[in-house]
């Protein structure tokens, strides 16, 4: 089943870059989601994504769920005293008024138990769960390797 | 006998200084600056994707650019393997200097899940080794560097690695010439090689 829905959800998706759509839930946007492509499915993929909250009520992204991996969890990569760890994250706070990003060095997505390798130029969807506005799907571009991120007209600002 | 007290006192006080001094020069580096004090020569010999003890010795007359990581980390190695890459791209004609290594410290997992293909998948000039637990423990050592695995229900086979996240510089004499700390940009790593070659 997952292998069906992963097929759908790869075939469906438009060769355009998702990564620069923008989706919003409430006073959430959501953009520049991506990934990176795996060598395998054995090893975990990572799932990057830019949150903005434009309101004036604090969120916080509590999970995600993809049909591209049995196992997907939030981490955050700590470098302290020289030394790079990586501890689940709970739950990734979205502050009033504020921009988060999950983005190499820092918070990110796990994407343990892929169903299949992650291949540049595929794109696969992953729902995020909102404490308080619920849950939003976005697609997710699978950039190269060796990718910085998403180039889009608006990124990094 | 006053003047003995104050010899022993003199003799105490250079020790301490000798001690002292050794500390500051074999401390491992936090940063780039008390790097460049440090003079040592790490080493390792450890076993390459198809086997063959692959030690520092080989390298000399080369500068090795040593990583160490584990394959299932999926934000900071590739981020720096990226970066390795790209320099080893933009060094140009003078990339056959330069050896960049990637030494495994979750050799048993990486030995399982493919060496080679995951450091080809960033560049065909990395050189994948993954030893023995004994065999990396000396190499890490050698370097001053930190690595312990960490159990993690929330990780992929219940646990995960911390490691010290920089990238080695090792001279074509096999001294070590400073660290780049995780982070620094592709272009500053090429700068800094393109100085010493």
């Amino acid at each position: 089943m997952n292998h069906f829905l992963l097929a759908a959800a790869l075939t469906l998706s438009a060769p355009a870059a998702m990564a620069c759509e923008t989706v919003a839930i409430g006073d959430l946007t959501v953009e520049h989601a991506w990934s990176k492509a795996t060598i395998g499915a054995g090893r975990p993929g990572v799932f990057y994504v830019e949150i903005t909250n434009t309101g004036s009520t604090d969120d916080a992204l509590v999970g995600i769920a993809t049909p591209a991996a049995g196992m997907p969890m939030l981490h955050e990569t700590v470098v302290q005293d020289g030394i790079a760890s990586m501890p689940h994250a709970m739950s990734i706070p979205v502050p009033a008024s504020q921009s988060v990003q999950l983005s190499p060095g820092g918070y990110h997505g796990m994407l343990m138990g892929l169903t299949t390798a992650l291949k540049e130029g595929d794109s696969f969807p992953v729902t995020l769960t909102f404490e308080k506005a619920g849950e939003v799907t976005v697609n997710v571009d699978v950039l190269s390797l060796r990718a910085e991120g998403p180039d889009c007209a608006d990124a990094g600002q | 006998m006053r003047l003995r007290s104050l010899q022993i006192i003199l003799w105490v006080a250079a020790t301490a200084a000798v001690l002292a001094f050794a500390a500051v020069r074999w401390w491992p580096a936090t940063d780039d600056t008390q790097a460049a004090a440090s003079v040592f020569t790490p080493a390792f010999a450890l076993a390459d994707s198809e086997g063959r003890i692959r030690t520092t010795d080989e390298f000399r007359g080369k500068f090795l650019l040593v990583f160490f990581g584990f394959t299932s980390c999926p934000d900071v190695c590739p981020t720096t393997l990226s970066e390795v890459a790209q320099v080893m791209d933009d060094l140009g004609s003078d990339a056959g200097s330069v050896q960049p290594v990637f030494i495994s410290i979750d050799p048993e997992r990486d030995r399982r899940l493919g060496l080679a293909d995951y450091t080809k998948a960033f560049h065909p000039a990395i050189l994948g080794l993954a030893g023995s637990e004994a065999e990396t423990q000396a190499a890490a050592a050698s370097f001053k560097i930190f690595y312990e695995r960490e159990a993690d229900t929330a990780s992929q086979d219940g646990y995960t690695m911390a490691h010290s996240p920089g990238l080695y510089l090792i001279g074509p004499d096999g001294a070590w010439l400073r660290q780049f700390t995780y982070g620094t940009p592709a272009a500053e790593i090429l700068s800094d090689l393109q100085s010493r070659l």
